[in-house]
């Protein structure tokens, strides 16, 4: 990839970003460490990679898209704003009783979201499940999915990791968000679900490890999955936890908290800094 | 009924999703369990359209979930303590909350699974299912009700639970004129002096139960009650209003089942005496089916004993 497109996906990761704060803020409570963990991921996913379709969410074809993570829904949301599945204006209405923006994806009520998330564990078996019914169908879409560390201290991920590599599901890209923190503190604190690369390359998948918050490498990893057949793929990003957001980033307490009046206006000087620096080199 | 055929309700099952595998483009699931749910058959005959999840059955829950997602329909299929129960939130999130086309054959359900004791013999998943939103439950009376119910599965839009049972019970229907109304009971017989409303294979004890009422001078109307979610009410007040008292017939838990589904009816419209024979909150234990099903009071005799005694 040029520095050009390279630049643009990093401002579109850093739009996401700006997104999830101006959501979190507006709803009062929310996700913001993981769903800033996540944008450079999205970024790549529906800027650089994934078939869909704005206009028509529901195209039988399309790429499927399935956030494990659910609870990072904010990161979501501002890809498909930006994407323009749903207006940049909803955003603002995120947890609200009269919007469509659920706490965790609905997808029977926004447009864009290929199924409803939110309980961990959950997305990657639904992601298996898109993965196969593209193989009953032989279609050629494939099927990306974003877990949490966290997440893999949940049984069923790995009752899915023995099903994708069991069925051959070479057309599934599962990211794991290395981001090392959950709610209680460090993952390996909590529950240790180390090694991450050797337990899904002992279960039968193709191993990619790249840092999250390179384009390049995500790009590569992408090309990696796509070349490699028999087997699902998981590509492991190590990344920062609240990315983008200095006092944020690495903090644990940032998981599930909303920043305040302050906080958010820092937060937001800082990626509007980096969104504005992006955008000259871009014109 | 002693000398009428029997067929398990998990056998009309399983020879249903085979014949109706050519009709429409259903994908069956099993966890491991196939020659007891008796998928086996499409398994053989369709094996492109059959997925084994191995034992697991929360991922098979999600997996399904996913696979609708892509505008199939797909039938899940264990037994129903670990469909309605291990996998109970993969069935309420994955499935129910996104309201998707997984139709969940649960067989071995209630204590008629007999000598594999208490920890298989599922009471309490009717009250699970009929709890959550989007979710439609049935529960048919016999082999030829079952067939009817996994077609109108396949025709219904959104998610199904479908209970089946392990034991080989009379055939009560006539399967040329059979014709299955989802959320429609059957009225099998007429009588004003009680209605027992049944389900399962307590809708043939009811009617064996009302042959012996009737010798005595007892008219017992019998309805059954296939689909729990949503329930007949109209057939409910009717009855109500028209015979002294209700007695309700369930392999199930009297907490949260059939019983519990027309009381909410009663208490609502029309209140009646009722009576509810049923799994009294205890657990099943290990036993030949029938000297089970008697020891708990799921028989002919004691809807007998139960209407004489509160008439």
């Amino acid at each position: 990839m040029d520095e050009k497109q390279k630049n643009m996906l990093e401002l579109v990761a850093y739009k996401i970003r700006r997104h999830v704060l101006e959501g979190v803020f507006s709803a009062g409570c929310g996700h913001p460490g993981g769903s800033l963990s996540i944008a450079d991921i999205l970024a790549v996913l529906y800027f650089d990679e994934m078939h869909v379709d704005p206009q028509n969410p529901a195209w039988a074809d399309r790429d499927r898209f399935v956030l494990s993570k659910g609870h990072c829904a904010p990161a979501l949301y501002g890809a498909l704003a930006e994407k323009g599945f749903i207006p940049v204006e909803d955003l603002k209405t995120l947890r609200k009783a009269d919007s469509y923006l659920q706490g965790h994806p609905d997808m029977r009520k926004i447009p864009g979201v290929d199924m409803s998330t939110g309980s961990l564990g959950q997305g990657i078996c639904c992601a298996n499940g898109m993965a196969i019914a593209a193989k009953l169908d032989q279609k050629s879409y494939r099927v990306y999915t974003i877990l949490g560390d966290g997440e893999l201290e949940e049984g069923q991920v790995w009752e899915a990791a023995m099903f994708a590599a069991h069925h051959k599901l070479d057309n599934l890209t599962a990211f794991i968000d290395l981001n090392l923190l959950q709610i209680d503190g460090d993952v390996r604190d909590v529950m240790n679900p180390m090694p991450v690369d050797e337990k899904f390359m002992s279960f039968g998948w193709n191993v990619i490890c790249v840092d999250a918050h390179d384009l390049t490498a995500l790009r590569g990893a992408l090309d990696q999955a796509k070349a490699c057949t028999g087997k699902p793929t998981v590509v492991i990003c190590k990344s920062i936890k609240g990315k983008g957001v200095s006092f944020m980033e690495n903090e644990a307490a940032w998981h599930g908290m909303a920043p305040n009046q302050e906080q958010y206006e820092k937060a937001i000087a800082e990626i509007d800094a980096k969104i504005n620096q992006l955008s000259a080199t871009i014109a | 009924m002693a000398d009428s055929k029997k067929v398990a309700t998990r056998e009309a099952y399983g020879s249903a999703l085979k014949e109706f595998g050519k009709k429409y483009d259903i994908v069956v699931l099993d966890a491991d369990l196939s020659k007891s749910t008796k998928t086996d058959s499409f398994k053989k005959t369709y094996p492109d359209r059959f997925v084994n999840v191995g034992i697991a059955e929360a991922n098979m829950m999600s997996t399904a979930a996913g696979i609708a997602s892509c505008g199939k329909t797909v039938f899940a299929s264990s037994f129903a303590i670990f469909a309605a129960g291990r996998a109970f939130e993969q069935v309420r999130n994955s499935i129910c909350y996104a309201n998707l086309n997984v139709k969940i054959g649960a067989t071995h359900a209630g204590i008629s699974v007999g000598e594999d004791g208490g920890s298989h013999q599922a009471i309490e998943d009717i009250s699970l299912m009929r709890s959550i939103p989007n979710m439609t439950v049935i529960n048919p009376a016999d082999s030829v009700e079952a067939r009817a119910a996994v077609e109108a599965a396949i025709l219904h839009d959104g998610p199904v639970y479908l209970r089946f049972g392990r034991l080989a019970t009379p055939v009560i229907y006539d399967a040329e004129n059979y014709t299955f109304e989802l959320g429609k009971g059957k009225q099998l017989r007429d009588g004003s002096d009680v209605a027992i409303i049944a389900t399962g294979l307590m809708v043939p004890e009811a009617l064996e139960a009302a042959d012996t009422l009737a010798q005595e001078g007892i008219q017992a109307r019998v309805i059954d009650i296939h689909t729990i979610k949503p329930i007949d009410k109209d057939i409910i007040i009717k009855a109500a209003k028209e015979t002294s008292f209700i007695v309700t017939a369930e392999e199930h838990s009297i907490i949260g089942g059939l019983g519990s589904a027309v009381a909410e009816v009663l208490c609502e419209n029309a209140p009646a005496k009722l009576v509810r024979i049923g799994v009294q909150d205890e657990f099943g234990r290990s036993g030949d089916p029938y000297v089970l099903l008697k020891e708990y009071g799921l028989s002919a005799e004691n809807l007998v004993r139960q209407v004489k005694a509160n008439l």
